[in-house]
C-alpha cells in the first residue's frame, strides 16, 4: 500500500484551521483518496507534506507577521513550493501569494502571483463582501473541473487582488467589478473565497487540489 | 453577482433546538446537528445557532453542538448567545464557528468589538442588535433577550459597531420577533442607510413575501427560525419567492462528482 497523501494545514494563528482540515479530509473521503491531515507550525512537517494548505483570516499584515514570527516556517513553505509541493492558499492565505498587501501599511507577500492586495471599492455595494458569489471560470484547469453549472463560492473580504496578470486568473466573481476568485501559477493556487465553507463546490476544488499533479514548478 | 443569503436560525438550549415566541413559551423540537444537516441539504446559505439561555447556563453544550455540526456541514456557521469575552469567541471559533454574534457584552463594553476584530478579524465579528421601536423612526437597543432597555439609539449603535470593526450586523426587531407579521422595514431601511456593513434582517417573518420585503429594504441576509423550524416553508420555497421577485439567490449546488481517474 502507498502511504496516505499527507496534507499540512499551516498553523500560524491565521484562521479557522479546523474547518480547512475537516474539509480537506472530507474531500479526500468523497473522492476515495487515502489522506491524512496535520495542523502544524513545525517547519519540518511542512517541508515533508505532500500538500500544503495555508488558511488566513483578518488583516494581511497580521497574517504575514504571524507567519514570520514562527522560526523557519516561511522558509519551509518556500522550500516545499520550490521542490514542487502543491500549495493552496485560502482567503488571506491566497492574498499572501501576491507581491504585497496594502492593509495596515505595505507588507511583502510571497510574490508568486503578480499584483497587490488593495481595498475594494465596490461602489454602491456593502463591504465586506459577505456571501455567495458566482464563479466565472476563465480557463480550463484541473483545479476547476467538475464544479457543475453556475458554481458559487462563499466570500468574506474587503480587500482583493488587483493588477494581476490574466494567465494566473482561473476564476473571478463580480462585485462592483471583477474580483479575482481563483489564481494559480505553476504549483501554487489560491482561492479568495472559503473553499472549506462552500459546500460541494468547495469540496470539489479541494478534491481537485489533492489529486492535482502540476505540470510546472518554480 | 453576490446572492442574498437565506439563513435558518436554530435557537439552542442545553444542546437542544427550541424556538421561542417572543422569547417565552419555548417548544422543544430536536437535535440541532440533525436540523443543521436538513438545512444544509435544503440549500441554506448560512446557519445561525443562537444559544438563548447561555447567559445563565453552562456554555459547553453549545461547543459540542458547534463541533459536531462543523464536522458534517461545510457552510458558514454563526453562533451567538453569551459571547462575553474574546476567550468565549476563541472557544467557539476553535469548535468550528465562523462568526460569533455578540450582543449584551458589546453594549456593556463596546471595546469588546475592537478587541475581537483585532484578534480574529472583522469577518467573524457580528454585532447582534435587538431593537424595539420607542417612537416613530426611533428604536432603542435592548439586551438580555429583549428584557433590558439600554437607553441607546439602535441606529447610532449600528454606526458605532461598524466604526469599532464589526463585520456584520444582525438586526432583530424585538417588536416583530415571533409575531409572523414581517420584518420591521423602517428599522431595516434606517440601519442599511446608516452603515455600509452587510445587515442580516431578523424577527417577524411569517410569509414568503416578508423575505422579499426584507431584501428590498436593503438586508443582504434574511434570517428566520420558526417558519423553517415548524415546516411552514422550506428554504427552497423562499428562494423561489425571491427569484420570482427578481432578486438574486444561489441555486442549490450540484452534488459532488467523483472524477474519472485515468
Amino acid at each position: 500500500m502507498a502511504q496516505p497523501l499527507s496534507i499540512a494545514v499551516v498553523d500560524y494563528e491565521g484562521g479557522n484551521l479546523a474547518s480547512a482540515a475537516r474539509a480537506a479530509l472530507r474531500a479526500a473521503e468523497l473522492s476515495g483518496l487515502d489522506a491524512s491531515v496535520i495542523i502544524t507550525n513545525e517547519p519540518g512537517e511542512v517541508r515533508r507534506a505532500d500538500r500544503i494548505i495555508l488558511p488566513g483570516q483578518g488583516a494581511f499584515a497580521d497574517c504575514a507577521q504571524g507567519l514570520e514570527a514562527i522560526a523557519g516556517l516561511k522558509d519551509a513553505i518556500l522550500q516545499a513550493v520550490a521542490k514542487g509541493t502543491p500549495f493552496l492558499g485560502i482567503c488571506v492565505g491566497m492574498q499572501l501569494m501576491a507581491e504585497r498587501g496594502l492593509e495596515h501599511g505595505v507588507t511583502e507577500g510571497f510574490g508568486w502571483i503578480a499584483g497587490e492586495i488593495a481595498p475594494m471599492e465596490a461602489p454602491g455595494l456593502r463591504l465586506p463582501q459577505m456571501g455567495w458569489n458566482e464563479l466565472e471560470l476563465h480557463q480550463s484547469h484541473p483545479l476547476t473541473q467538475g464544479l457543475g453549472p453556475a458554481p458559487h463560492g462563499y466570500f468574506v473580504h474587503s480587500y482583493a487582488l488587483r493588477n494581476t496578470t490574466d494567465d494566473v486568473l482561473l476564476a473571478s466573481a463580480d462585485y462592483g467589478g471583477s474580483v479575482p476568485a481563483i489564481v494559480c501559477r505553476n504549483n501554487v493556487a489560491g482561492t479568495q473565497f472559503h473553499v472549506e465553507k462552500s459546500q460541494t463546490v468547495g469540496l470539489k476544488i479541494l478534491a481537485n487540489f489533492l489529486a492535482w499533479q502540476p505540470e510546472a514548478t518554480f | 453577482m453576490l446572492k442574498l443569503r437565506v439563513i435558518p436560525c436554530l435557537d439552542v438550549k442545553n444542546g437542544r433546538v427550541v424556538k421561542g415566541v417572543n422569547f417565552v413559551a419555548l417548544r422543544d423540537a430536536g437535535d440541532p446537528v440533525e436540523q443543521a444537516a436538513v438545512y444544509d441539504a435544503a440549500g441554506a446559505d448560512e446557519l445561525t445557532f443562537l444559544d438563548i439561555t447561555a447567559s445563565h447556563e453552562n456554555r459547553d453544550t453549545i461547543l459540542d453542538v458547534v463541533s459536531r455540526t462543523a464536522e458534517k456541514i461545510f457552510l458558514p456557521l454563526t453562533v451567538g448567545g453569551g459571547v462575553r469575552t474574546t476567550d468565549d469567541m476563541r472557544r467557539l471559533l476553535l469548535a468550528g464557528a465562523d462568526k460569533c454574534a455578540m450582543n449584551s457584552a458589546a453594549v456593556t463594553r463596546p471595546e469588546l468589538i475592537n478587541e475581537a476584530a483585532r484578534k480574529f478579524g472583522s469577518q467573524c465579528v457580528v454585532v447582534a442588535v435587538d431593537a424595539r421601536q420607542t417612537a416613530p423612526g426611533t428604536w432603542e437597543v435592548f439586551t438580555h433577550g429583549g428584557r433590558t432597555p439600554t437607553g441607546m439609539n439602535a441606529i447610532d449603535w449600528c454606526r458605532q459597531a461598524a466604526e469599532r470593526g464589526a463585520g456584520e450586523i444582525l438586526l432583530t426587531s424585538m417588536d416583530r420577533d415571533g409575531t409572523g407579521s414581517g420584518f420591521d422595514l423602517d428599522l431595516l431601511r434606517a440601519a442599511t442607510q446608516a452603515v455600509r456593513l452587510p445587515i442580516v434582517a431578523s424577527g417577524g417573518v411569517g410569509t414568503l413575501d416578508h423575505f422579499v420585503e426584507g431584501a428590498r429594504a436593503g438586508a443582504t441576509g434574511l434570517l428566520a427560525a420558526s417558519v423553517f423550524h415548524f415546516g411552514q416553508f422550506t428554504v427552497s420555497q423562499v428562494k423561489q419567492a425571491l427569484t420570482q421577485a427578481g432578486l438574486p439567490v444561489r441555486p442549490s449546488p450540484a452534488p459532488f462528482q467523483v472524477s474519472q481517474t485515468s
